[in-house]
């Protein structure tokens, strides 16, 4: 694969926060992404929707590096995010590299994924001690307040077995937050609770969205929810970017047949 | 002979025999903490990127397994000094025991760590730990209540396993009560004895085992 | 002397030994799975007194070691006026404890068959004896089968303890072996591979075929 073609790293005045420029990704002869471009500002919302196997989950799990890249490059905030230079050209990255990429990154998932033998606050504590070697205190007063935000405060001593789902993705966003990442990955965060506690993971999100400049990416299958607080939507279909733009366009006067399509079949779902 | 328990002899010979039950208790307890350990190398051997080295582990850890623990004992005693290396029959035989089990406890830990969400691992990546960190604070943690009644039974195994360090002669439990009986010419009290000890030490110890399981759950919030 | 050589002149040793615990294992095999059944269904039994001596038999082989139970039974059993020979008396005590083992993996497969099962067949009022045998003991095998391959391979090691009461084994074979020429490494390592050949390339094949077999006559492939 040519590297030569990527810039070491993405000149000042052309610095979107994330930038994925031809990324592919495919399994075996499935292909997930095809040679993708997509730019996200920095404080900018862009929620990504699309059938299942759209490719849409696999561009946030690409971003936290929980999947590799099999072509194109990556950059957050300027930098490449799985590659580093290497006698003037990219080179994959060492796991080095790569952890101090991360760290400007947060991600939620759908099953939250707390750590079952800690407490709330524990959770919220163990990145800011265990990664960036925050002196205890200083940890505990950071998840405090983070879990006052997400208004989980009363139940930080609590195992995650005694809390419902809703509370669990509450202390997960603050749990991620902890990190300060720079860019917030929401993966469908709604979709394994309750119809009835879906409101408290989103008015969290909403006050996350008013009150902060971080850039955030989520995918999610409630419509009105992206509607509402997205300044982008990017419909996915079959690895590529069908149609994208703001959230009263793109719902309200979509261009392409197949947005149209899905955007009808989802209303007739729910 | 005929059936004729002797309460004399039998008070006679007790004494000797819970002194073995003690050399017993010790080479399960030393062979147990070779096998802790060791089993955790041999499991986190099988979980490293290296290929081949993952390969032969595993076939290594299915030899072990497979094969009887009275004929490596044997083994371990007999060929070190076909090379010139001696080995005290408690040496060799800790060596052969705490093998065996070490073979058994990677699997019980294999499947502990195996049984961690794929979640936990992600959620570790995102938070950006170590490797190091994800395994000692996030995913052992978790693999080791479902372990403990793994590791519990494995206790008592190699409880109930160390008669046969009696072939090479290491003077625990089995070996006191043959001496006893080729010494006296009676076998139905030091058998019958032994028997019995062994059952008064495993059966509560099973129970304990169990409780403990609960208890470590319930440490860990799980 | 090379080892091609030794295999040469003891090979034929090492053969013999295989075979008879090649029947000792067999042997040993039937009394597990007789006596694992028994005692299994004894221990769900409603009737106090089968349970109970399911209980007290499982207990006493899983309490105390095989070799223990051996040396009793071909030493201690005698003054009882039961003479066995040390053939019969090895496989009978190594059939006996793994069998004990056995019944519990009985117990717990019959009891991880769906309660909805049970219920099936009590709606067409089945006989217990005939739910049992036609319903619940099907599926209840198909869930224990791979654990009877473990236990298998457990009780193919514990066949070479007969060799303790002389009975020409292969362990015991790789024991004279060992004790005429003093080459211990190719005596008993000898005996180790052939150990492992029968448990890897025979034994768990075997139980793998039957898992496979099992699982076509429940339609689940």
């Amino acid at each position: 694969m040519d590297m030569s073609a990527y810039p070491l790293e993405l000149p000042e005045g052309d610095r979107p926060m994330v930038r994925f420029m031809n990324v592919t990704k495919s399994y075996g002869t499935l292909t997930v992404l095809d040679d993708l471009d997509l730019d996200v500002a920095e404080g900018e919302m862009v929620t990504v929707i699309g059938p299942s196997g759209s490719g849409k989950t696999t561009v946030l799990r690409m971003l936290m590096t929980l999947e590799t890249i099999n072509g194109g490059v990556i950059y957050v905030d300027g930098k490449p995010l799985t590659h580093m230079e290497r006698d003037g050209r990219l080179v994959p990255a060492n796991e080095r590299y790569l952890r101090e990429m991360r760290a400007s990154i947060g991600m939620c998932f759908q099953h939250f994924n707390l750590f079952p033998h800690m407490t709330a606050l524990q959770n919220c504590m163990e990145g800011p001690v265990q990664v960036l070697r925050l002196p205890k205190a200083e940890a505990r007063d950071r998840a405090e307040e983070l879990l006052s935000m997400v208004g989980m405060i009363e139940k930080k001593d609590q195992h995650p077995s005694r809390l419902s789902g809703g509370q669990q993705q509450r202390v997960a966003i603050a749990r991620a937050l902890a990190m300060r990442p720079k860019v917030m990955l929401f993966d469908e965060v709604t979709s394994a609770l309750d119809p009835e506690v879906i409101g408290e993971v989103t008015t969290v999100i909403r006050k996350l969205v008013a009150e902060h400049n971080l850039t955030m990416l989520m995918v999610t299958h409630q419509m009105g929810f992206a509607r509402d607080i997205s300044d982008r939507v990017c419909f996915f279909y079959s690895g590529k970017i069908e149609e994208q733009g703001p959230p009263d366009q793109l719902f309200g006067n979509p261009q392409r047949e197949r947005t149209r399509q899905f955007l009808s079949a989802v209303k007739d779902a729910g | 002979m005929r059936f004729d328990w002797n309460w004399e002899f039998t008070a006679e010979i007790l004494p000797r025999l819970l002194a073995a039950t003690l050399n017993t208790l010790i080479a399960a307890g030393v062979g147990y903490a070779i096998a802790v350990v060791l089993g955790l190398v041999l499991a986190l051997a099988q979980r490293t990127p290296w290929t081949p080295l993952t390969k032969v582990v595993r076939e290594l850890v299915e030899f072990i397994r497979s094969t009887p623990l009275v004929l490596q004992i044997f083994f371990v005693f007999y060929v070190g000094p076909q090379f010139g290396i001696r080995l005290s029959p408690w040496t060799a035989g800790m060596i052969a025991i705490g093998l065996h089990y070490s073979a058994y406890l990677s699997e019980v830990y294999r499947a502990g760590i195996e049984a961690v969400p794929r979640g936990q691992w992600e959620s570790c990546r995102a938070l950006n730990l170590s490797t190091r960190d994800t395994y000692l604070r996030i995913i052992i943690p978790q693999a080791l209540p479902p372990s403990v009644a793994g590791m519990g039974n494995y206790l008592i195994g190699i409880f109930k396993d160390t008669p046969m360090l009696s072939v090479i002669g290491v003077a625990e439990l089995m070996h006191t009560a043959n001496a006893i009986g080729s010494e006296h010419y009676r076998f139905l009290e030091p058998y019958t004895l032994v028997g019995v000890i062994f059952l008064a030490i495993s059966l509560p110890a099973a129970g304990f085992v169990r409780v403990f399981e609960g208890w470590v759950r319930r440490k860990l919030g799980l | 002397m090379p080892i091609w050589e030794f295999l040469a002149t003891y090979g034929w040793r090492f053969l013999g030994g295989a075979v008879v615990t090649a029947e000792q294992f067999i042997l040993a095999a039937l009394v597990a799975i007789t006596v694992a059944l028994l005692a299994g269904l004894g221990k769900l039994s409603g009737n106090w007194l089968i349970r109970g001596t399911a209980v007290v038999y499982i207990e006493i082989f899983r309490g105390t070691s095989l070799l223990v139970q051996l040396y009793w039974i071909f030493f201690v059993l005698p003054l009882f006026g039961i003479n066995l020979d040390k053939f019969t008396a090895g496989f009978l005590s190594v059939g006996l404890n793994i069998g004990a083992y056995g019944a519990e993996l009985v117990r717990g497969a019959i009891r991880s068959v769906p309660k909805g099962q049970w219920e099936a067949a009590y709606a067409l009022s089945m006989s217990p004896t005939k739910r049992m045998r036609r319903i619940i003991l099907p599926q209840a095998l198909a869930i224990m089968l791979p654990s009877w391959g473990n236990l298998l391979i457990e009780l193919l090691k514990g066949t070479a303890l007969v060799s303790l009461i002389s009975v020409a084994d292969l362990m015991f074979e790789a024991k004279q072996i060992n004790a005429s020429t003093f080459l211990s490494a190719e005596a008993f390592g000898t005996a180790l591979v052939v150990y492992y050949i029968l448990a890897r390339f025979l034994v768990t094949p075997f139980m793998r075929g039957l898992e496979r077999a099992m699982a076509r006559r429940l339609g689940r492939t």
